[in-house]
């Protein structure tokens, strides 16, 4: 067993302190260390995007960055998505379009659709199916999400 | 998966150590999306030290000029190379690759230095790199050197790099007036799946743009490693551009497809995909330099 390093990060806006081993990933260190268990582990090999966090701006699969890595960088998981009780319009969407059924994708999807929104706060329905390409939803079908994701970026709020 | 160590180098000289102090138990890691997902599967157990070298300024560092070319660091992530409007316009090759390299959760953070390392025969990237003649620049204990790209994989996970040696950068060349490149691949679905086949072609046009003065073309996953294909670059240099042309690089490159069968395609199918995406990215690297 090796040591264990500390690790400062921002997280949802927030300074964090914690300790981690260097052979966690980051989705192991939010979900056991640190009690984030938003973020899914789906495959644990970056093809699901169940995992999905935003890493300096950039979507990324937390099961296939360490834990070490995030020294001094900004993260923004699902926790994060909300302002406090407020659903931020995604998530709104999401229960409206009824896109969801197991849900062990939908936290994923959300931060993905986030970090696509943020970028491109009117995507077409192609942008939307080629940016989600890295998810996968095994219950939906898709369709209900991309309606979601799309409803959303109609809202002003999503794109605040 | 074991225990290991992390460390995260600042320079080349410092790397270098410690790939001197641990040797074979040290990786380096890049983006990590082939070397982490390979340690999670416990496929990696000579690993004890992970040897992080994204904060190396050498090694992060993407530059492109039209006098001096492009300076592409080892670790620099795809989506810098397709997010760059006048690297994407001049490696347009370079740029198909880094798009379609998994999804865009992957394109955050794997590397093209990462995908040639790793030295899959598959990879997206590598016969981008070849068509588009760069060069690789090596740091170990004896110093520096450089190593033409498509010497750079030796066989399946195998690359030219010595004991204690690691990639810095590639570099590629400016493009020529009138040139223009692509890069195809076959996969069964739409995104997120590894090469059944594929194929980059790079050229440059006379001023007349009725002729081909130079070209480069590359396969890859019909062999152990990706290859460079001269026999189809001499089918288009100085030929009209006539269908008899194209026809004769397509074949050249089917012929030098020594693939096997597996489960993802057979020898058959492979030998098929490799003249046909060969010619269609003649095609369209054709139609990419008549536009430049
Ligand atoms: C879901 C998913 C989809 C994928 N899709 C594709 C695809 O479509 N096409 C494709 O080609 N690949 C694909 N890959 C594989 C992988 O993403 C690519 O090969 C990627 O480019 C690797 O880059 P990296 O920076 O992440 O490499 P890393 O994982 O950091 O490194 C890869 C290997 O090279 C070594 N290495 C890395 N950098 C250096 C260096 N500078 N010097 C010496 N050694 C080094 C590492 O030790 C390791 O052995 C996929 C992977 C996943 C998980
Ligand atoms: S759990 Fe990370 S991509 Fe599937
Ligand atoms: S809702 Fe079950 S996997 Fe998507």
């Amino acid at each position: 067993m090796s040591e264990r390093v500390q690790i400062q990060a921002t997280i949802n806006g927030e300074p964090v302190q914690f300790l981690a081993e260097p052979r966690q990933s980051l989705l192991e260190a939010l979900r056991d260390e640190l009690g984030m268990t938003g973020a899914k582990e789906g495959c644990g090999n970056g093809n699901c995007g169940a995992c999905n966090v935003i890493l300096d701006g950039r979507l990324v699969d937390s099961c296939i960055v360490l834990a070490a890595e995030v020294e001094g960088r900004l993260l923004t998981t699902i926790e994060g998505i909300a302002q406090g009780n407020h659903l931020h319009p995604l998530q709104q969407a999401f229960l409206e379009e009824a896109a969801l059924q197991c849900g062990v994708c939908t936290p994923g999807f959300i931060v993905a659709a986030k970090a696509l929104l943020d970028r491109t706060p009117h995507p077409t329905e192609d942008q939307v199916r080629h940016w989600l390409a890295g998810n996968l939803c095994r219950c939906t079908g898709y369709d209900k999400i991309v309606r979601a994701v799309l409803r959303a970026s109609e809202s002003t709020e999503a794109n605040a | 998966m074991q225990a290991i160590a992390y460390q995260s180098a600042k320079s080349i000289d410092e790397a270098v150590s410690v790939l001197r102090q641990w040797g074979e138990r040290a990786r380096v890691l890049s983006g990590g999306t082939d070397l982490i997902a390979q340690l999670r599967e416990g496929r990696r157990h000579d690993v004890e030290v992970v040897l992080d070298i994204k904060s190396i300024p050498e090694a992060r560092e993407l530059r492109y000029s039209p006098g001096q070319g492009l300076y592409l660091g080892a670790a620099v992530p795809c989506y810098r190379i397709y997010e760059d409007a006048a690297i994407a316009r001049a490696y347009p090759a370079l740029a198909d690759s880094a798009a379609l390299i998994g999804g865009i959760q992957i394109q955050s953070r794997a590397a093209i230095g990462g995908n040639l390392c790793n030295a899959s025969p598959a990879a997206d990237a590598i016969p981008s790199l070849i068509a588009l003649g760069a060069t690789c620049e090596i740091a170990g204990p004896n110093g520096r050197r450089t190593l033409p790209v498509e010497q750079f994989c030796i066989g399946p996970g195998r690359s030219a790099l010595e004991q204690n040696e690691f990639l810095v950068a590639l570099r590629l060349p400016s493009p020529a007036a009138q040139s223009g490149s692509c890069f195809l691949r076959f996969i069964p679905r739409n995104e997120m799946d590894i090469a059944v086949a594929n194929a980059a072609v790079a050229l440059t046009l006379n001023p007349a743009k009725d002729r081909i003065t130079a070209a480069r073309v590359a396969i890859g996953a019909v062999a152990p490693t990706p290859l460079l294909v001269p026999e189809a670059a001499a089918a288009l240099i100085g030929a009209p551009l006539t269908e008899a042309t194209l026809e004769r690089a397509a074949e050249a490159a089917r012929a030098a497809a020594r693939p096997i069968t597996d489960m993802r395609g057979s020898i058959a199918q492979r030998r098929h995909l490799a003249r046909v995406l060969t010619r269609r990215a003649i095609e369209s690297a054709i139609q990419r330099a008549k536009e430049s």
